[in-house]
């Protein structure tokens, strides 16, 4: 019977990584069809949000089977609840990657020339290199990568409010542009909850390695979670 | 939490052979302590020290303490037949006597306590009532205690044992030998009794020390590897041995 | 793979299970034919007056098996009274007090040769060490004969209907507080008490034929059976040899095999009912 836990979990993990990966290519094409005010692959992202949500809950529904049936313990219980979080996790992260694509159209129809463009190039750095990070911490079970994740937030936060200051600025003195400016502000919000499910995949992580819940707390920032 | 039973370095000895290694082991008051291993790993063997039933075999014998309320139940000087009325046992297979099951019940009694008759009737109604098992036999208390089903007989042995008001219940696979609805009866029963007794069961089935015990002891080939509250032994235990027998890696 | 053909394992098992048929065959058949001839010849001799009347000397017509019968029952009773307890304490000894081993072993020792020992040497030690000294056979003699056959068939018994007792039972009693005697008594023994009776029964069964003892201690007497104690006691099998073997006339071998009959009835009876208490005993597990 063991044999076919051991089995069952390692196709779980499989899954939980192909999707992963998927995810985190996608949170990349967002990035760059803002940047890049790539309309068609936005479209595209957002068309294809349906498959990623259809195989969370494939991956959900394994995870439930395996709890019914094997009533695993200890690490192996750990195990499959982290892979349920960590699921749940990746697929609001798709959500911010298409709530970052929708914007592009919008963003799309301002030129250079009328506004002050935006640079998220440090953010989307920042960003995408925490989920890295804690997409890898999970698949080698990588408590101190995982740590350097949480570490990492506060930078992403504190961007995110200078943002805040940045777009206020800049809708007082173009207000005509205030959509841009507005759709701007956005895009910065998904990339810091991105940032954020980041650190909760790493939270899980460090769960499953040693048993204890350990929760990030933001002190001096206002976060509506 | 009061302990009940406090183990220190207790070792066990069939023969030349050693079974038991340094047993350091707590026993709370009024919880269930599950005693947990594999095959041969010296679980029953630590629990029968508890009643000192072991002395019936001869080669057998433990060095070490073993506190009960803070006295050695081992020391040479203890009045067995008091120890086995206050440390009761319930084993494998049930045992009622071949007798009715009001005589199972009342045998025992009359021998330790001086009761008329109208006390003992009443002593015996309530133990049967303890045990879950009144409303089954009130109409066959002169039926043969062996004309129960498993399940029936062994909760008659748990009435035989809690008549003479112990203070510990020592269980011994007491449920596999019964069917799995006698059997979470049973286990229902054992969770009211800890209210009154302090339990410490022996059980290979590891969902049912998950399910009613309060703490669990890891037992390894003589040796106890680990002890802790049960929530935590089963999500998160701090021994790889233990880890690996929860999960069924071995044993 | 080449398979082997079934045709040899069946024909290998239809020949075991025919030789099996046959021997039980045989077995049955040779008591049946006892049992009838036996009938045969005895039931001639069965009418009231021949359980009624006495044994008559030769030649006096009208003997009966009455007095032989009663001192038969007196013989026997007497032998399981003077054998029971010694052997039931033996059997509970070897069987719960494991931990006397040079004594239980030297008890096993002597009840395996008294158990081989030839049942005429058994009649002639009575003879020497009782019915010499005290000058007189006697039915008491004759008994203690009987009770030396019946002591270690009893305490065999015993033994093994209290090993059969799980061990569970004998542990839950003391983890009661029980002691150890009376573990032992009131709850193994109790528990073994059908095993330990048809242990007793099944003894006596087999010295109710018992011949040669009795020649040598109880002898035979025409009169009734109340000079038990000192006097030669009338009893059936020797009452078979003499009116078989002894006797010139036809109506005493008549005689003889209606003894016999009785005798086979009797042990019948003995073993049926053994069979019965026993079935009731599995039946309340």
């Amino acid at each position: 019977m063991k044999s076919h836990f051991i089995q069952a979990i390692r196709n779980l993990k499989d899954m939980l990584a192909n999707l992963a990966a998927r995810v985190e290519h996608t949170v990349h094409l967002a990035v760059e069809a803002v940047i890049n005010h790539q309309v068609d692959v936005a479209e595209q992202i957002i068309s294809q949000d349906r498959e990623i949500d259809q195989e969370e809950v494939i991956i959900e529904e394994e995870c439930l089977k395996i709890l019914a049936l094997y009533q695993p313990v200890a690490g192996d219980l750990r195990q499959v609840i982290t892979i349920l979080k960590i699921n749940n996790e990746i697929e609001r992260i798709a959500d911010m990657a298409v709530n970052i694509a929708e914007r592009v159209p919008g963003m799309a129809q301002f030129t250079e020339s009328q506004v002050d463009k935006f640079d998220f190039s440090i953010m989307v750095v920042k960003a995408c290199d925490m989920l890295k990070k804690a997409l890898d911490a999970m698949t080698y079970h990588d408590v101190i990568t995982a740590t350097e994740v949480i570490r990492l937030d506060d930078a992403v936060d504190d961007i995110h409010q200078d943002n805040y200051g940045v777009a206020r600025e800049q809708i007082l003195r173009h207000p005509a542009q205030a959509g841009y400016y507005l759709d701007c502000l956005r895009v910065s919000h998904c990339l810091e909850r991105i940032a954020d499910i980041a650190t909760n995949i790493a939270e899980d992580v460090i769960y499953l390695e040693s048993g204890n819940i350990v929760r990030h707390s933001h002190e001096g920032n206002n976060h509506a979670r | 939490m009061a302990i009940k039973i406090q183990t220190k370095n207790l070792n066990f000895f069939y023969g030349t052979h050693q079974a038991l290694l340094n047993n350091d082991l707590t026993v709370e008051e009024n919880a269930i302590t599950a005693v947990i291993g594999p095959s041969g790993c010296g679980k029953s063997t630590h629990l029968r020290v508890y009643n000192r039933i072991f002395e019936l075999y001869r080669e057998q014998r433990a060095e070490g303490e073993v506190l009960l309320d803070g006295q050695n139940i081992l020391a040479a000087d203890v009045d067995v037949l008091e120890l086995r009325r206050r440390v009761g046992m319930i084993f494998q297979k049930p045992t009622p006597f071949p007798m009715s099951v009001f005589e199972n019940v009342a045998y025992p009694l009359r021998l330790h306590y001086k009761l008329s008759r109208g006390e003992l009737s009443d002593r015996v109604r309530e133990a049967l009532i303890g045990a879950s098992l009144w409303d089954e036999v009130k109409d066959k208390l002169k039926a043969s205690g062996l004309a129960l089903s498993g399940g029936q007989q062994q909760r008659l042995c748990i009435a035989r044992a809690i008549a003479v008001e112990p203070e510990v219940l020592l269980m011994d696979e007491p449920t596999s030998a019964i069917d799995p609805v006698a059997t979470l009866k049973i286990e229902e029963l054992m969770v009211t009794l800890k209210k009154q007794f302090t339990i410490v069961i022996v059980t290979h089935n590891m969902q049912q020390a998950a399910r009613i015990s309060d703490v669990t002891a890891f037992f390894y080939k003589g040796e106890i590897i680990e002890t802790g509250a049960t929530k935590q032994i089963f999500t998160n235990p701090r021994n790889r041995k233990t880890e690996e027998y929860i999960t069924g890696r071995f044993g | 793979m080449k398979k082997k053909t079934i045709f040899f394992r069946k024909s290998a098992d239809r020949l075991v299970r025919i030789a099996s048929g046959l021997a039980v065959a045989v077995a049955v058949a040779v008591m049946f034919w006892i049992i009838f001839t036996v009938f045969r010849h005895g039931s001639a001799a069965l009418k009231p007056s021949f359980f009624s009347n006495p044994s008559k000397p030769y030649g006096i017509p009208d003997g009966g098996i009455a007095n032989a019968l009663i001192g038969t029952v007196f013989i026997t009773f007497g032998a399981a009274v003077l054998a029971t307890p010694p052997a039931l304490l033996g059997g509970i000894c070897l069987s719960e007090y494991k931990e006397f081993r040079r004594f239980n072993a030297t008890l096993r020792f002597a009840a395996n040769v008294m158990m081989g020992m030839p049942s005429v040497i058994v009649g002639l030690f009575v003879y020497t060490s009782v019915v010499v000294p005290t000058g007189n056979f006697s039915g008491l003699a004759g008994s203690i004969a009987l009770a030396i056959i019946m002591f270690p068939v009893i305490m065999r018994t015993t033994e093994d209907m209290l090993g059969m007792v799980p061990y569970a039972l004998r542990e839950s009693a003391l983890a009661l507080g029980l002691t150890r005697t009376r573990t032992t008594v009131q709850i193994v023994c109790r528990s073994a008490r059908k095993g330990l009776l048809t242990g007793i029964l099944l003894a006596l069964s087999r010295v109710s034929g018992e011949t040669a003892p009795l020649l040598f201690t109880a002898l035979f007497a025409d009169r009734w059976p109340w000079g038990y104690f000192n006097q030669p006691t009338a009893n059936l099998p020797v009452l078979i040899t003499e009116y078989s073997t002894n006797s010139p006339f036809a109506e005493m071998h008549r005689a003889g095999w209606g003894a016999a009959l009785v005798v086979t009835v009797l042990v019948l009876a003995i073993n049926v009912a053994t069979r019965i208490i026993f079935r009731e005993k599995k039946h309340g597990h």
